[in-house]
């Protein structure tokens, strides 16, 4: 078994959804989770409020310097993630193609080097 | 070592590594304990060989030594470093006698190769390093990037296949046919990458096409029942049986209706046609099978003006209904002016607009200049030339160019 961090990327300039695509949105995730739950494979999920909440720490030699917003500014952000377990690769990549579907953005797919469950 | 020794190891390399890596990779799960196993037992190999004779299973030998070098390996390494999921893998892996293959492991190596997580030029380097066996300086010449560049692509390609635990095994059913036309996406780009580009060094890409013919018979013979595979065989197996008639001594492009015919190697067109027959038979279409009854049906043709375009035309329609793409219409309107005469094919060229193809602008020309319009002609010859990258086609468009009557 590997396990698998799949980050939902919310694209570039993305128009917020409607309360109501919001709440169609929100039905298929939950779905999804489900899904992964009946199947074992679910480790954790969770949806990350916007980078603008970020808040940098950094320590440098006895300083620790605390910074307002993300880590980069980067045009697609990381709105959420999930981290499942699967045999291989291509279990991990169906999961995904399936987290697309619901969330309606690009997932990637990334392999833990190790985890501590 | 003789000489005769060593033609006679690295044939046994080319045919049987590929073979011996895919057995290893089954037990081991690794593509670098596997490939490096197997070169050291090429080593061993060299050494005993001379004095003992081939054996006469070398395949089944090398293998056999390569598994036994990865054991000891792997041994020493949990020892030193504690890596207790190989030494935990090794006690559970049940020690056949043999080492033999599986019939399949190729075919799972080829398509962990060619897996759509990996970028196409890792999915090309990986299938010729590890299922034909080519030396990574090889693969770099081939296609003309340094060794340490395509080193560093097959190193990426092997970590990402380890780390992201892309499955060693063939497809289930359902996704068959999607993985499969990767896999044989990969092989086509290997043979044209040794048929088309006459630039780099001849031998090497002469083995890349001999590679990929290969690596598809493999295929049909793993999957018999999958048209697209024989299709694609029988496309390469057509055009290759033309190589020696493609070019004059000295390298220059001779076109297809100018090819001395009895150059044409006879034996892999009548496997070509065999194979076209097959598909039919199946009468379940694709693309690669339809460019290879296309390529039947021009070496059907004793002399070039028996040539049937009309059946050729038909084909080239089909191919349109199932896979319409700007270049197999620019290879229609060829067939189209062969049926209809170079006036409307020129129209159908001209509502393409592939202004940067070469071969836009030089079947261009060539409509042009059977329709008497030099001046065009010679433009449209200047833009493919300028557009053109490999020196054999440039030469034989500047002859071309040269050939035309002086415009007025």
């Amino acid at each position: 078994m590997s396990h698998y961090l799949l980050s939902v990327v919310y694209p570039a300039d993305g128009v917020p959804p409607s309360p109501e695509e919001l709440q169609e949105i929100t039905g298929r995730v939950e779905a999804f989770k489900d899904e992964l739950k009946a199947a074992g494979a679910w480790v954790f999920a969770g949806g990350l409020h916007d980078p603008d909440a970020a808040t940098v720490v950094r320590v440098e030699g006895n300083e620790v310097l605390t910074a307002d917003g993300p880590f980069v500014e980067t045009k697609e952000q990381l709105g959420g993630l999930n981290i499942i377990e699967a045999p291989d690769l291509d279990a991990a990549l169906r999961w995904a193609e399936k987290a697309s579907r619901a969330t309606g953005t690009p997932i990637e797919v990334r392999p833990f080097q190790w985890a501590s469950l | 070592m003789s000489a005769s020794y060593t033609d006679e190891i690295s044939r046994v390399f080319r045919e049987e590594s590929g073979l011996a890596v895919a057995a290893l990779m089954r037990a081991f799960g690794d593509l670098d304990v596997a490939e490096e196993a197997v070169q050291e037992a090429f080593v061993v190999a060299s050494r005993r060989w001379p004095a003992t004779g081939v054996p006469p299973n070398p395949g089944g030998w090398i293998t056999t030594t390569a598994r036994r070098r990865a054991i000891d390996r792997l041994r020493r390494e949990a020892l030193r470093d504690d890596r207790h999921a190989e030494a935990a893998r090794l006690r559970a892996e049940p020690d056949p006698p043999t080492g033999a293959p599986m019939p399949d492991d190729r075919l799972r190596l080829i398509f962990t190769c060619c897996h759509p997580s990996l970028a196409v030029p890792a999915r090309v380097a990986l299938t010729l390093r590890m299922v034909g066996g080519l030396q990574t300086g090889e693969i770099a010449r081939a296609f003309l990037v340094t060794e340490p560049t395509m080193a560093q692509r097959l190193v990426r390609a092997k970590r990402k296949i380890r780390a992201a635990n892309i499955p060693y095994r063939v497809p289930d059913e359902e996704e068959l046919s999607d993985r499969l036309s990767g896999v044989l996406g990969v092989l086509y780009l290997v043979f044209n990458e040794g048929y088309l580009a006459a630039s780099g060094e001849g031998l090497v890409r002469d083995h890349l096409s001999a590679e990929a013919i290969r690596l598809a018979r493999l295929l049909v013979g793993r999957l018999p029942d999958e048209p697209e595979v024989l299709g694609l065989l029988g496309l390469m197996v057509l055009s290759e049986a033309r190589r020696a008639a493609r070019t004059t001594d000295d390298g220059s492009l001779v076109p297809l209706r100018e090819q001395d015919r009895s150059l044409w190697d006879p034996r892999l067109i009548a496997e070509g046609q065999a194979l076209v027959r097959e598909c039919l038979r199946r009468d379940r279409p694709g693309p690669y099978q339809i460019q290879a009854a296309i390529n039947a049906v021009h070496t059907d043709a004793r002399t070039a003006v028996v040539t049937d375009w009309r059946q050729i035309l038909a084909l080239y329609d089909q191919q349109m209904a199932m896979a319409p793409t700007p270049v197999v219409a620019l290879n229609r309107a060829v067939a189209l002016a062969e049926v209809r005469g170079p006036a409307p094919a020129l129209d159908a060229v001209e509502a393409l607009g592939l202004e940067d193809y070469h071969l836009f602008h030089a079947t261009r020309a060539d409509l042009l200049r059977r329709l008497g319009r030099d001046a065009g002609a010679a433009r449209a010859y200047e833009r493919a030339y300028r557009l053109a990258t490999n020196a054999a086609e440039r030469r034989f468009l500047e002859q071309r160019a040269r050939e035309l009557p002086e415009a007025p």
